[in-house]
Order: C-alpha cells, then structure tokens, then sequence
C-alpha cells in the first residue's frame, strides 16, 4: 500500500517522537481507510492549527490514491 | 532532517579529518567538523589513543529541499523532473515538469499547495531560521501571479475612478503578499487584509 507508506513517511518526519507513529490501513473493495496514530504529545505536530496539517495529509494522500483509482480517507485517532 | 554522518580515527586531527573528508568526497567548507576525542601520545607506549572527529554534511537550503521534495514525490508516485532550484533572499523555488502535474497541481492549485506546505513543515522543523518555499509546476504560479498582478492594477485603478473601497475574493497570505506587493508603489491607494484565514481577504483603498 504505497498511501499507506505516504502517511507514515510524513507523519514521521513531522512528529518529535517517529518510532511512535503508526499507521494502519483498513481496506475495502475501492477504498481504503488510514488510522494514524502518533504519540499523545505529536497530536498537534499533525493536526495544526485549525487542522491545517490534517488537511494537507489528507489532500496528499487523496491525489496520490487517485492515481491508482482508490478513495482513501485518513483519520487520526485519539488515544483515551 | 538527517543529515549524513561519519565518524574517523586518525593519528592526528587533521588525519582523521582528511580521511573522512575522502570518504564523503567534499570538501571541509561543505562540512561541520566535530573532534570526539583529541589523539594521545601516551606513556612509553602506553595509553596511546587516535584522534576521533565526528564530520556530518552541512547542506545548502536547495539541496535539503530538493531532497525532502524527492523523497515527498516519490512516496506519492507523481512522475517528476525537477527543472530548477533557486534560493534567493531566504526563499527557495523550485519548478518541475512531469507527467502527472495536472494531478499535482489539483482543483485550483489544492494539491500543489498541500505539498507545499509539508514540504516547507519539514523543512523548517529544526531550523531556527525558516526558509521560505514556493514549489511551482511548469510556471503555473508564475501565471497566476502575473494574471493576479493584473488583476490588482486594474481594481486599483476602479477604486481611483469609483473613490469607494474593493475588497478582494478570500485569499491565501501568497496571494495577499503579492496583491500588496503590485500596488506597494502606488501613491493613490493603500491596500490592507481584513477578516481571518481562510477568508481573510484584501481591501484596495484610496489614500487619504
């Protein structure tokens, strides 16, 4: 899953703690569904004000998708 | 950003240093040089220690950029040449062509804004002083900006005739930049940014 290696290749290289960062892909027939995890403390690192970072993420990852004909939606996900 | 490390022992400081600098293949204004540990000569032959430099690569604002743009573009498969980097003034632009720019560039230059937003995050993520990015398509930027300039001149001059305020569609702070920018030297209007991102948006307005 190249998008899948996108995700992580930028989260890590925008979190102060990489080896935190995970990212796992749920597939169905035509899409696909990133969760990302980061450390509770790189939350921000990936979000960005007004979820500006997010957005960015998830306007990358949808282009590159797009190439291989796949919808792809990237959800970061809060630890409780 | 990672840069590239070697550690070298050598005889002396300067041995140790040049045996690095031929591994790496630069030369020692390209580097940061490091000594770990000053050579000993010892006692009789005893405790007799090397010098130990630790050299890592000092790398211009383009090529670090260049290289994250690389790694960036080739996790997303865009097909890519890069046709120039240039850094000028703390900013550094970069153009390229390619197969997949339509993709690149996406509605209204989205996708091309998000990757250079990344780009410029990781970047600037250890540096104390940030360096400007503009990452542009074979001049589509360039286009936009002259057509954006154009735009600014004729509403000035609207504004000039009309003596009553334009306000501009919602920008990005580029687009606000380079609308201040062309009427900078105009000495009938004045130009200022009104209301919060993302719709904040820019007022030509008659000097008074």
């Amino acid at each position: 899953m190249p998008v899948k290696e996108l995700v992580e290749y930028i989260a890590k290289s925008l979190v102060d703690n990489p080896s935190a960062v995970e990212v796992k892909g749920i597939e169905g027939e035509k899409s696909l569904m990133l969760e990302l995890r980061v450390a509770p403390d790189d939350m921000g690192k990936v979000i960005g004000k007004q979820g500006k970072i997010a957005k960015a993420i998830r306007t990358l990852t949808k282009a590159s998708a797009a190439k291989e004909g796949v919808r792809v939606s990237v959800e970061i996900m809060r630890e409780d | 950003m990672e840069l590239r490390t070697i550690e070298r022992k050598g005889k002396t400081v300067d041995e140790a240093i040049k045996s690095a600098l031929d591994e790496l293949g630069c030369d020692i204004e390209d580097v940061k040089v490091e000594i770990v540990e000053e050579p000993s000569k010892g006692l009789l032959g005893l405790g007799k220690k090397p010098a130990v430099v630790r050299i890592s690569i000092r790398q211009t604002p383009e090529q670090e950029t260049r290289m994250v743009l690389e790694d960036l573009l080739n996790k997303m498969k865009i097909d890519y040449v890069i046709n120039s980097v240039e850094f000028e003034a703390g900013r550094v632009r970069i153009n390229i062509t390619g197969k997949d720019m339509g993709l690149l560039i996406g509605r209204k230059g989205e996708t091309l804004n998000a990757v250079q937003f990344i780009l410029s995050l990781i970047v600037n993520r250890d540096r104390a002083e940030k360096i400007h990015i503009t990452l542009d398509v074979e001049d589509y930027r360039k286009k936009k900006e002259e057509s954006l300039e154009a735009l600014a001149l004729r509403l000035s001059e609207k504004v000039k005739k009309t003596r009553k305020n334009v306000v501009m569609r919602p920008m990005t702070s580029q687009e606000r930049r380079i609308v201040h920018t062309a009427l900078q030297t105009d000495t009938q209007v004045t130009t200022y940014s009104l209301g919060d991102e993302p719709n904040r948006k820019v007022v030509i307005s008659l000097k008074k």
